[in-house]
């Protein structure tokens, strides 16, 4: 029956795209929505907003000591400062990671995520297995991306209930002394912002 | 409600699975769907807790199986015939029937950017703020039929506030069309064995954001 489930599985996927389109059409045909402005936001996703925002930030907190204190202190006013593509509104919080302390960002109830910062989520962000297990298993969870803290390493999960948005301030790498904002950043990932990883190590940047 | 949607601290669901060099979108009619939410939203047709609410009303096998976009997509069909935006034979048709409802506003392409910014939360407070940093709270066991966003996990629990957010508009309130109804938002963190019992890793803790209506004094 393997050929039954292709067809049904394909079959799916177009009747997903064609309820799509028929939404489209009639919100343009009502008036409220303009498929070139649907474009270009689409566009501003796939091109503009990504971890590299986020990325931009750590870098510049990992290199000037005013900005990282302005930033722990209030994260949407330091980065406003900063004038990034697009603004990242009022609700920005920045928590630090340190060698006894570690933030991982999660949101149980739906998928809140800092999209200004870090772009779209990935899809295990939004994954269930995600969700239920953050909060709760947090070490496992980091064991699924290989990552092992040291046994003496507190960790505070972050659950994003309300509007405001957390963005993780991972530990500079050592070995990085006197590196330029701009190489700084090549070593943020987005994961490390998440708090599912770690930043890259300078000889993987070389 | 205690819907499927309020996943914290369940089992069963597997490992967590990272896709390497993950695309933006999947598929062509995700971004479609993204940005007709957000259109919808400039537009002033809903506010984001009404979609949220209209996703965790979703059939629970629905919710589960269902990707990320399509919730989106299911959750604006339901605001839309909901709210008399468009009609369940309209959607179905695939064409309008009827002239549209008016909106406050339209997302054309030379206002995409301020489409794109984050709206501010924050609400005029008609009360100072309950608690300040440092002070024990519990939550409140509550289960309301209706959208909240105090999770299930997180109920009937001492905690300590650590960071006081201001004033903000009330999603309980929001989701049911009861206004903004403002109220003061912390965040309060919790003790892992507070949440988890003495089996939970004894360095951990968790914090939610919570509204003041959620918490009392502890």
């Amino acid at each position: 029956m393997a050929g039954h489930d292709d067809h049904d599985h394909s079959s799916e996927l177009s009747e997903t795209q064609l309820r799509v389109r028929a939404l489209e059409t009639v919100l343009t045909e009502k008036g409220y929505i303009d498929p070139a402005a649907l474009d270009a936001i689409v566009e501003t996703y796939e091109r503009k907003v990504g971890p590299h925002n986020g990325a931009r930030v750590v870098a510049k907190a990992w290199s000037d000591p005013g900005f990282k204190q302005a930033l722990l202190a209030d994260a949407s006013e330091a980065v406003r400062a900063l004038g990034h593509e697009n603004r990242v509104g009022d609700h920005l919080v920045a928590v630090e990671n340190t060698p006894s302390l570690h933030n991982m960002i999660v949101c149980t109830l739906c998928s809140c995520y800092p999209w200004e910062m870090l772009g779209l989520p990935p899809v295990w962000y939004k994954s269930a297995p995600y969700r239920s297990r953050a909060v709760k298993d947090p070490r496992g969870v980091l064991a699924d991306f290989g990552v092992a803290l040291p046994k003496d390493t507190a960790i505070r999960v972050w659950d994003s209930t309300a509007e405001t948005r957390f963005l993780v301030l991972p530990m500079r790498p050592g070995g990085t002394e006197g590196w330029s904002e701009t190489r700084l950043a090549q070593l943020v990932t987005r994961d490390s912002m998440i708090g599912t990883g770690l930043p890259k190590r300078p000889e993987e940047v070389a | 409600m205690d819907g499927v949607h309020d996943m914290g601290g369940m089992d069963g669901f597997g490992k967590v699975e990272p896709e390497p060099n993950e695309p933006v979108f999947h598929a062509a009619w995700e971004g479609r769907v993204l940005a007709m939410q957000r259109a919808m939203g400039y537009a002033g047709a809903w506010q984001i807790d009404m979609a949220r609410s209209a996703q965790e009303r979703l059939p629970p096998p629905v919710y589960l199986t269902a990707s990320y976009y399509q919730r989106w997509a299911l959750a604006m069909e339901c605001n839309l015939v909901e709210r008399g935006y468009a009609g369940a034979d309209e959607l179905a048709a695939g064409h309008a029937l009827q002239p549209g409802k008016p909106l406050n506003r339209k997302l054309t392409t030379d206002v995409v950017k301020q489409g794109l910014t984050r709206g501010s939360f924050y609400r005029q407070a008609s009360a100072s703020a309950r608690f300040k940093a440092g002070d024990r709270v519990r939550t409140k066991n509550i289960h309301p039929a209706t959208h909240t966003r105090l999770p299930r996990y997180a109920r009937g629990k001492v905690g300590v506030v650590e960071l006081v957010h201001g004033c903000h508009a009330f999603p309980d309130a929001v989701a049911v069309d009861k206004g903004d109804d403002p109220q003061w938002l912390y965040t309060v963190v919790f003790d892992g064995t507070e949440l988890w019992g003495p089996d939970a890793e004894a360095s951990l803790t968790v914090s939610i954001d919570a509204f003041e209506p959620y918490l009392e004094p502890a």
